[in-house]
């Protein structure tokens, strides 16, 4: 029979249809049936971070199915790229939800995403745990029944650097953060928190660079120009790697403090190469020097399953897939209400050693490490590193009830 | 006085490395007419080749030209090759159709270097030469930045001199100012264009290694640098070399200072320089008014209503569309809730770009203030979902007609641009205004309560909505009103000699095209619980343009095929691995084979087979 073109397309056009009609096929909810996650972030928006984190939940998926899975089923993960768009990560939760009847949600980069899908989880009732959206929001003001989130949240992550900061002993501050929630939280907090702890402290100045295109020689010169004490930054990625490269040769940082969120992670550290600032106090994680076990078993198995080291994002989406595994096998089942009812205080394994999943504002304990940045063999590396637990880098449960309505 | 002078001589370095990358885009516009939004693309590449070559030379100075010149080469050959393979194909093309292919250059070249540098931004270690700093009134000043000030001037003269003293120049210069007379005169024009879109990478390879010893290749710079040299180009005149140069001073030292005074501007400060200028001057600092192609537009027949046949086609697909909800699943609904909504929208925007003849860069403003006044009524007024979708097209609308007064005297691309100015404006004004937007959080929870929650509800609601207001934006165009408005866009003189009001006009289609786009706005907000800032960013004013120009911006039916087509498409393609090169491809292959749009193709396939009939 010849074909012709018009066959083809009208072919080509019903295929289109049937997958993009295709009733959810009937799947048996019986015991042996994988537990499903519906796994969405910025794959493509964000790949520095998320192609790693990618691969950190896919070792952990493979770990824990060759372990004999949860609750005696498979895990399996169907993941997507929101491409950067909170109104395509909603559209996709859909897709999730009612086509691939997954379990449960899971995943988001930045915080708009992860406030968006959040949203579709209190809305759905149905769980969502956040893996690396920061935002304060997510567990506090936006925060819900059906919303867990699992990485330090910028609160946290300045919680952590301040003993530190205050011990600079530094009058005079400047801030220099990226011009969207994230850095702006970042620069309130500090700020909220500084002045707690360090009466007389003053903020001279503060620099908003747009997200990804920081004019970084003016944006030096006017830090520099308000003769600063120390310095907070809350820049990462290109922004970040352009104004080191600027403060160098302007001495910018010479003779001043630097705190710094997130710099000491692989993903940021190693672009700076041989321009590594030294002695700045950051979070992140020191993946070269690490020395206990849980950390060498997780790099090893990396290593051997990658051919390359871990990153940041490696372990978020590794410890994403753990804690979701420990919240339901404390739970017992993948029902929702009683997932979010024993998700609540379940204990899982991470890289960084045990956390857990707060009961109060839903937050996860896994925690970060804080140290100073150093330089070795033309590489940035962290030195004088402790991990800081989440748990201690929370105010007070009554702060958090009045910060989480309901 | 001393942190002046520095802060002048920063602004100034930044002026010239803004100055290299506007430069070829101004060269390739002036000659080619191709709105390349691939640009910033080429400047990426440029920054990753120069990494690829440089990270493997010697760090000496001398090396370090050489690599760059090689990088500028590289890129001059993609741009060349790009030329060849595809623009060349689309010069007789509608009007903005090469954006359309450009842009599906952007999404293969994003996805490509993806695949092939990896994910982790890319730096070179800088030797002492490039790291070091000359002492200015005692600060440090980089000398990388001594260099960079001294490079745009010089590029600047060279790219004059290429121009005016020799052959090709002149060539270029008279196609600049009429290429059809040029290619009368006997010239090679092919030979001409490919030349002139080479330079013009070239240039753009030149920018992106020059900026590579400042930071790193990565995969975010495409998009950061493309707009910023669209203003640059816009603001110094297009197709001028003297106004782009100006414009980027005035930018760069404008951005140096603005942020030591003002530090949140940062988002902002280009557009707001845009928009002034643009008001004051509507071509540019240095521009003159556009020569129009003897080849556009002119000769189009008017629009006549759907044959019988066409008309069938439409109500059989209206009723099948209406009883969906049926047949498909949830996310299929979702999807077509989501098509319809793009339906409107691309149909709002084809009133002021088709008949209309205002191409527009920032629909989007009008999209997202509708759905920000939905949210507004919804959270600040408690109204419901009646209130919101009766406020939303009012609020647009007059937020259009304000906007309008400025934009309708203006033309082309440098209308285009205005539009993309404001929306710049009211997304910095969604972004930072966080007491009442809720900045980049955007407004949560505005799901509709009641008989709206069944999602199918929800998409006949959308339907109903969008498809209707589409139907009678349509109807609007065979009405008196629609006839005069595209007679002057086809002959401003002879419509005003019939006493036709052509800002009246054209302000009155903005308007209704801007009230239009609220209301798909207000039903976007509703479908999807939350409005945030993207909404109104640069990206969904392209969707809406993509949507028109995939579907045909010539035919009736273009905004509808389009917009479902590339929504179906785009959220099919999403869940797939390596999907925007995959779109990006598509994207250029339909380009190539429906250079009249998808609509437009199909009617002239219709015509075609109609005319072989007895």
């Amino acid at each position: 029979m010849p074909i012709s073109r018009r066959t083809l397309l009208a072919a080509g056009g019903t295929s289109l249809a049937a997958t993009l009609a295709a009733p959810a096929l009937v799947r048996a909810q019986s015991t042996s049936a994988p537990i499903r996650i519906g796994e969405i972030n910025s794959y493509t928006a964000i790949p520095a971070f998320t192609v790693p984190y990618r691969m950190g939940w896919q070792l952990a998926v493979e770990q824990i199915n060759a372990a004999g899975g949860v609750l005696g089923r498979k895990l399996e993960v169907i993941s997507h790229d929101d491409a950067g768009k909170p109104s395509d990560a909603i559209r996709l939760a859909g897709a999730l939800l009612d086509e691939s009847r997954v379990d449960l949600l899971a995943g988001g980069f930045l915080s708009n995403v992860g406030l968006a899908i959040s949203d579709v989880a209190r809305q759905r009732k149905r769980l969502f745990v956040a893996s690396e959206p920061l935002t304060d929001a997510l567990v506090w003001e936006q925060g819900h029944r059906y919303c867990f989130r699992l990485r330090p949240s910028t609160y946290m992550q300045v919680a952590m650097l301040v003993d530190d900061a205050v011990k600079l002993n530094a009058k005079r501050w400047v801030t220099v953060s990226p011009n969207y929630e994230y850095g702006q939280s970042l620069v309130k907090w500090f700020k909220a928190l500084m002045t707690q702890r360090q009466p007389g402290v003053e903020f001279v100045a503060e620099q908003w660079p747009a997200l990804g295109r920081i004019d970084a020689g003016a944006t030096v010169a006017a830090l520099a120009q308000s003769r600063p004490d120390a310095i907070f930054n809350g820049t990462f990625g290109p922004d970040l790697t352009n104004f080191v490269r600027q403060g160098n040769t302007r001495g910018l940082f010479e003779k001043r403090g630097v705190v710094s969120v997130l710099t000491g992670e692989p993903e940021y550290l190693e672009p700076l190469g041989d321009e590594t600032p030294e002695g700045w106090i950051v979070t992140g994680w020191p993946v070269e020097s690490v020395t206990d076990a849980t950390n060498k078993a997780f790099i090893e198995a990396y290593r051997a399953k990658f051919n390359e080291m871990p990153k940041m994002g490696s372990v978020v989406g590794h410890a994403a897939i753990t804690a979701i595994a420990g919240g339901i096998a404390k739970t017992g089942s993948v029902d929702t209400e009683a997932m979010a009812d024993g998700f609540k205080g379940a204990t899982f394994p991470t890289p960084f050693g045990p956390a857990l999943w707060r009961a109060q504002d839903n937050q996860g304990t896994l925690g970060t490490y804080v140290g100073r940045t150093a330089m070795k063999n033309g590489k940035g590396i962290m030195v004088d590193w402790r991990y800081v637990d989440g748990a201690a880098a929370m105010p007070t449960d009554e702060e958090v009830r009045k910060l989480r309505p309901g | 006085m001393d942190f002046f002078l520095l802060q002048l001589l920063t602004g100034l370095a930044s002026a010239s490395s803004l100055f290299l990358v506007a430069a070829g885009l101004t060269v390739i516009f002036g000659v080619t007419r191709v709105v390349n939004f691939a640009h910033g693309s080429l400047f990426m590449l440029g920054a990753y080749i120069a990494w690829s070559i440089l990270s493997r030379l010697p760090r000496t100075p001398e090396h370090f030209a050489l690599g760059v010149l090689a990088t500028a080469l590289a890129t001059a050959a993609i741009g060349a090759l790009l030329e060849i393979a595809l623009l060349r194909r689309l010069y007789r093309a509608p009007e903005l159709l090469q954006l359309l292919a450009t842009f599906g250059v952007v999404l293969v070249v994003q996805d490509a270097a993806l695949w092939f540098w990896g994910p982790v931004d890319l730096a070179i270690s800088r030797p002492p030469w490039l790291r070091g700093a000359i002492e200015i009134a005692g600060l440090r000043f980089p000398f990388y930045d001594a260099v960079l000030i001294a490079v745009g001037p010089a590029v600047l003269g060279l790219l004059l001199l290429l121009f005016h003293r020799t052959r090709w120049g002149l060539l270029v210069r008279a196609a600049t100012q009429d290429r059809d007379m040029v290619a009368a005169l006997g010239v090679n024009q092919r030979v001409l264009y490919t030349s002139v879109f080479a330079l013009g990478a070239g240039l753009a390879g030149l920018g992106g290694a020059l900026a590579l010893p400042q930071g790193s290749a990565n995969l975010q710079m495409d998009l950061a640098v493309v707009t910023d040299a669209f203003v640059v180009v816009v603001v110094g005149g297009m197709g001028s070399l003297g106004g782009a140069f100006l414009a980027a001073l005035l930018i760069g030292v404008l951005q140096a200072f603005g942020i030591v005074l003002l530090p949140k501007i940062t988002l902002v400060l280009v557009f707001l320089v845009m928009a002034a200028v643009l008001v004051l001057r509507p071509h540019g600092l240095l521009g003159r008014p556009q020569t129009a192609a003897r080849s556009e537009a002119e000769a189009l027949a008017p629009i006549r209503p759907a044959g019988a046949a066409l008309q069938a086609a439409g109500l059989a697909s209206l009723a099948l569309a209406m009883a969906a909800p049926f047949v498909v699943g949830p996310y299929l609904l979702t999807v077509l809730t989501e098509a319809a909504i793009a339906v409107l929208f691309a149909a709002s925007l084809h009133l002021m770009m088709g008949p209309g003849g205002m191409a527009s860069f920032g629909h989007a403003a009008w999209f997202g203030i509708g759905a920000y006044a939905a949210a507004f009524a919804t959270k600040a007024l408690g109204g419901g979902l009646a209130t919101g979708l009766l406020l939303a097209p009012l609020a647009a609308g007059t937020m259009a007609l304000v906007i309008g007064w400025f934009v309708v005297r203006m033309s082309g691309v440098y209308l285009a641009m205005l539009t993309l100015a404001f929306a710049q404006i009211a997304w910095a004004v969604s972004f930072q205004w966080v007491e009442v937007t809720g900045g980049d959080n955007g407004i949560l929870g505005l799901w509709p309560q009641g008989w709206a929650m069944d999602p199918r509800a929800m998409y006949w609601l959308a339907l109903a909505l969008c498809v209707g207001g589409a139907l009678l934006l349509r109807r609007i165009l065979f009405a008196p009103f629609g006839f005069a408005l595209r007679a002057t866009r086809d002959s401003p003189l002879r419509a005003a000699a019939i006493g036709l009001d052509a800002p009246r006009l054209r302000l009155a289609a903005f308007a209704i095209a801007g009230a239009a786009a609220g209301l798909s706005g207000a039903v976007f907000a509703y479908a999807k619980g939350s409005v945030f800032p993207t909404y109104m960013a640069i990206p969904h004013s392209v969707d809406a343009l993509v949507a028109v120009l995939l579907g045909g911006v010539q035919t009736m039916a273009g905004p509808i095929v389009g917009a479902v087509a590339f929504t179906v498409l785009q959220s099919w393609l999403l869940t797939s691995e390596f999907w925007r090169f995959k779109l990006g491809l598509l994207i250029v292959l339909l380009v190539l084979a429906f250079p009249g749009g998808i609509a437009g193709a199909a009617a002239a396939a219709w015509n075609r087979f109609r005319r072989y009939q007895p």
